[in-house]
């Protein structure tokens, strides 16, 4: 019952995401936003995968993103839409890339890690750019969405945002059960303390690269999906900033579960978007509100409730 | 390509390095003493611009900006410490992280609220116009050999400031170890306090240099904010003199790549291949050497740090 417990922020966002079309967030507009924010999401999930799992603070994870939108782009070209086709190859792009750059960033750790890893996602972005056949700095426009078996299943919006939900869910719980496992202790326990895990006979190395690889298996299945929303790729959307953005989503979820990262994500979104409707300079507020959120919510916003608690037991 | 010409691409890659070197002093102080991510040291650079800007527009005179935006750079420095940053000394780094991050978007989207998103010029000072023969066929931009012996000078001096002097020998002891500062019974939180203030001054003084040559806008400080955490990685976190050395070696890799490697692929591909492939390669190679020299030399080309 415990577990339950503590999973159930996770499960009760999940069902409110698949609720939402029918509870008055049905019309264009609200979905394409939403499927946007689950799309970053399920990226933060698995980089909250990393972060608050392995230690493995990565500021190159849209890197992946863009090899998923790039297969996309790449097989659009070649008027190949088929998902059997498109979806592995898009994983398999990430993963391979993560796999090769992995190896050599997991040596280092710490700040090193972050910047190796933000090298990496540069030559990558600036590799995107200068792909001229396929729009170069400019990006690429797709003729199509994906289609399942021929049927073009994805154009359907409410379809869309129901791949959306299914999608985020099966990351979720995913990396719930890989943090759950001997794996994932291993894992834990090598960020704990590498030292220790290492005496135990546990060489953190290929653990770490195994986690690092299944992040952009995972972060790549997203890049497909937000080719699709966009239906538009540019090297613009996998810079820098985007990994940043998105380790910025899990820090503000806070890095303790993977349900931090889910609620840091769409809390993201969803407040930019707002915000930027009511002021011109929202940024301005948006910023004050992280800096906040950083000096009052030492956990992040996952951790509000524990906070609550505590303060009330006082 | 002629010899006059790759002169003046390693000038001009000396004369980045060196903007480079006054921004990334700073942050690898912070980095190195504090232990503190500030991803908010790009946009000191912009402040610093923007105060030259806002100065000269005003009264009309470079000079009289260069000497009003210095201390203002610093009080706004010691004021953004003292709001913000002094809270965040003892949170991990993430966290730093995040809050740094939403300081850059209120001072990015504050000047734009103040000044617009239009680029604004800064006029150059009248006796640092034109240009200085160095050689025949060789006429470069007094203004640029300004900024290049201004900034070895300023070198200069926080080599003496760092090694001769005793905040300096503290400020060293710091980046080796803070918590045996600490104990030794320095006051590790003033010495903070100094360092940050003049690491942002430092910032705000590369951005009143630049803010002639360069367009003052609105998130100017990002890009080189990134190129100065490269430098400080490659030159070991928290050493002034691999700052500088790593510094001149980004200045120059990004401004002799940019010119040399689209030249070099025309000699296997097409005009326009190259042209687009040799930007691409020239704006990768700094990233490439880093990876390259964290895979051999993890802790940087001079490590500082303890254990």
């Amino acid at each position: 019952m415990a577990t339950l417990r503590a999973e159930a922020p996770a499960i009760l966002l999940l069902l409110a995401l698949a609720a939402a079309p029918f509870v008055g967030f049905g019309e264009g507009y609200m979905l394409t936003l939403l499927a946007r924010a689950m799309i970053l999401a399920m990226a933060a999930v698995s980089l909250s995968l990393l972060v608050g799992g392995a230690g493995l603070v990565s500021m190159g994870h849209a890197a992946m993103l863009g090899f998923g939108a790039y297969a996309v782009v790449i097989l659009d070209d070649a008027r190949v839409t088929e998902i059997a086709v498109v979806l592995p190859v898009a994983i398999a792009a990430a993963a391979g890339f993560a796999l090769v750059t992995g190896a050599v960033a997991i040596r280092t750790s710490g700040v090193h890690f972050i910047m190796i890893t933000l090298a990496f996602g540069q030559m990558a972005f600036f590799t995107a750019s200068s792909l001229a056949g396929y729009g170069g700095d400019d990006g690429y426009t797709l003729y199509s969405r994906t289609e399942i078996g021929g049927a073009r299943l994805l154009e359907d919006r409410l379809a869309f945002h129901f791949v959306c939900v299914g999608a985020l869910a099966g990351t979720w719980l995913l990396c719930r059960l890989l943090l759950a496992s001997r794996f994932g202790r291993v894992l834990r326990a090598a960020k704990g303390n590498p030292l220790r895990a290492q005496a135990l006979g546990f060489d953190p190395y290929p653990y770490r690269l195994v986690a690092y690889v299944i992040a952009g298996a995972i972060g790549g299945a997203s890049g497909f999906l937000f080719a699709n929303a966009t239906e538009f790729v540019a090297p613009a959307y996998f810079s820098w900033q985007r990994s940043g953005e998105l380790l910025f989503m899990v820090i503000l979820g806070g890095v303790a579960g993977l349900h931090g990262a889910l609620i840091g994500a769409l809390g993201f979104v969803l407040l930019e978007e707002w915000l930027s409707h009511q002021w011109e300079h929202w940024r301005i507020v948006f910023g004050v509100l992280l800096i906040l959120a950083v000096l009052f919510l030492p956990n992040g916003l996952a951790g509000i409730p524990g906070q609550i608690a505590k303060a009330a037991r006082r | 390509m002629t010899t006059q010409l790759l002169l003046i691409q390693a000038l001009n890659g000396l004369q980045l390095g060196i903007l480079l070197f006054l921004i990334a002093a700073g942050l690898t102080l912070v980095f190195g003493v504090m232990d503190f991510i500030n991803l908010a040291h790009g946009v000191q650079y912009m402040i610093g611009a923007y105060l030259a800007a806002w100065i000269a527009g005003a009264t009309g005179s470079f000079w009289l900006a260069l000497l009003l935006a210095l201390p203002l750079a610093l009080a706004l420095g010691l004021l953004l410490e003292f709001l913000v940053f002094r809270h965040l000394y003892d949170r991990d780094h993430l966290q730093q992280v995040l809050a740094t991050f939403g300081v850059i978007l209120v001072l990015n989207q504050g000047v734009k609220a103040l000044f617009g998103a239009a680029p604004l010029q800064v006029p150059m000072p009248e006796a640092l116009t034109g240009g200085i023969r160095l050689m025949e066929g060789l006429l470069y931009p007094t203004y640029r050999i300004a900024i290049i012996a201004g900034g070895l000078a300023t070198a200069g001096l926080l080599w003496w400031l760092v090694e001769r002097t005793k905040v300096g020998m503290l400020v060293r002891a710091g980046a080796t170890n803070a918590p045996m500062v600490a104990a030794l019974g320095v006051d590790i939180r003033r010495l903070f306090m100094i360092v940050f203030g003049f690491g942002a001054m430092l910032a705000g003084f590369a951005g009143v240099l630049a803010a002639p040559i360069l367009s003052v806008e609105p998130g100017m400080g990002d890009h080189l904010l990134i190129l100065a955490f490269v430098v400080i990685v490659i030159g070991g976190i928290g050493s002034i003199r691999g700052a500088f050395v790593a510094a001149l070696l980004v200045g120059l890799v990004e401004t002799l790549g940019r010119s040399l490697v689209p030249d070099l692929m025309r000699l296997f591909l097409s005009a326009s291949e190259a042209r687009q492939v040799g930007a691409a390669i020239a704006s990768m190679l700094v990233y490439i050497a880093m990876a390259a020299i964290l895979a051999f030399r993890p802790a940087g080309l001079f490590p500082v740090r303890a254990g």
